[in-house]
């Protein structure tokens, strides 16, 4: 499937990238940004401010932790360490996509480049993706996608900031459902390791028992608690049993 | 605020990209020595899944805005029904989620939102 070489320029991997945005999970997250600039809106943040937000932190929980402490005027230091506890689970993310994304040739500063532009929505679509893409330019194919996701979603904080005050109930329900239910769908669909599936029943199960017992780091002991947990029953369970069975 | 104008936007910039950004840059250093398909890669893979499926479970959960007032039972239904079809159809995305949105749709219609 994969090709190691291709002829086809970086360009148009670029624009293949690009074309991305038509996909589901690109429209998707482009109204929970439509949703953000209402919420912006509503808590006194400006337009400009809000803009600068999208393009800068480029992932909506941090952005919303942030103007909820902005509003409160909370100092610098608090900001920071909330947003930071809030995006430790970017490093992993990055991490789990970096490998497939590089050759042995890719610079280093591309990728810390292109990095800026994975959150949950690039990284399931990168997860979908890539492994179509020539491996010498997933990382230009994948910038091709981020870069205009990020600028097209910026644009549309700009133009939706004030214009839409809120959605009607029913309307504002469903779309804030839609995010969660395509990631469910979408991240099974693309777990090729029974380790990543064993870890996303682990995730969804804990993330909410967590969120009971302690709420202040729920998600990042449901991450590496629930994730170390699942990798090592697959490790010592689920795969020797697989290897006693193919040796049978 | 009292303080100038440029003082919020150098807050986003602190408390926002360089705290975000932050933990990107060491995905980068980390990822970039790890091997695919080595036994460390399938525990950051393991980490980053359960992590992706924590915040997305808790959005269904406990969701904030207008679903907040909606009961548990119909979001759960809406998504694991919508799970369910998604696997019958021979795993087609699109399928769980329309199925998971008409059931929300039509849920919260009739309970009156």
């Amino acid at each position: 499937m994969s090709l190691d070489s291709d002829t086809r320029p970086a360009s148009f991997w670029f624009y293949t990238g690009m074309k991305g945005i038509t996909s589901l999970p690109a429209l998707i997250l482009m109204t929970s940004f439509v949703g953000f600039s209402a919420f912006a809106l509503e808590a006194g943040i400006s337009r400009g401010e809000a803009m600068f937000m999208t393009f800068g932190i480029w992932a909506l929980p941090a952005q919303m932790i942030l103007v909820g402490m902005m509003t409160t005027g909370a100092p610098l230091a608090a900001c920071f360490l909330a947003v930071t506890l809030s995006s430790i689970r970017m490093m992993p993310m990055v991490a789990s996509i970096v490998p497939e994304m590089r050759t042995r040739r890719t610079p280093t500063w591309l990728l810390l480049f292109a990095s800026h532009f994975i959150a949950i929505t690039a990284w399931v679509f990168a997860l979908r993706t890539l492994r179509d893409v020539p491996r010498e330019h997933r990382a230009v194919y994948f910038l091709g996608f981020g870069l205009t996701l990020t600028t097209i979603n910026t644009g549309i904080v700009a133009i939706c900031y004030g214009l839409v005050s809120q959605f009607p109930p029913l309307v504002a329900g469903t779309l804030f459902m839609l995010t969660p239910v395509y990631f469910v769908a979408s991240i099974w669909a693309t777990a090729h390791h029974s380790v990543v599936k064993l870890a996303f029943v682990v995730g969804i199960v804990g993330g909410p028992l967590m969120a009971l017992v302690a709420p202040e780091f729920d998600v990042l002991y449901a991450g590496i608690g629930g994730g170390t947990a699942a990798y090592l029953v697959d490790r010592f369970y689920i795969r020797r049993r697989r290897r006693a069975g193919s040796a049978r | 605020m009292t303080e100038a104008w440029w003082w919020s936007y150098l807050v986003i910039a602190v408390a926002g990209f360089l705290a975000t950004d932050i933990w990107r840059w060491l995905g980068v250093l980390t990822g970039n020595r790890l091997n695919e398909d080595s036994e460390a890669l399938h525990w950051v893979r393991a980490v980053a899944t359960a992590l992706v499926m924590a915040v997305t479970a808790k959005l269904i959960v406990f969701p904030t805005g207008t679903l907040a007032g909606s009961p548990l039972w119909l979001r759960l239904a809406a998504a694991g029904l919508g799970f369910v079809a998604f696997l019958l159809s021979g795993q087609k995305v699109g399928v769980g989620v329309a199925v998971s949105m008409a059931l929300l749709a039509s849920g919260l219609w009739w309970l009156g939102f």
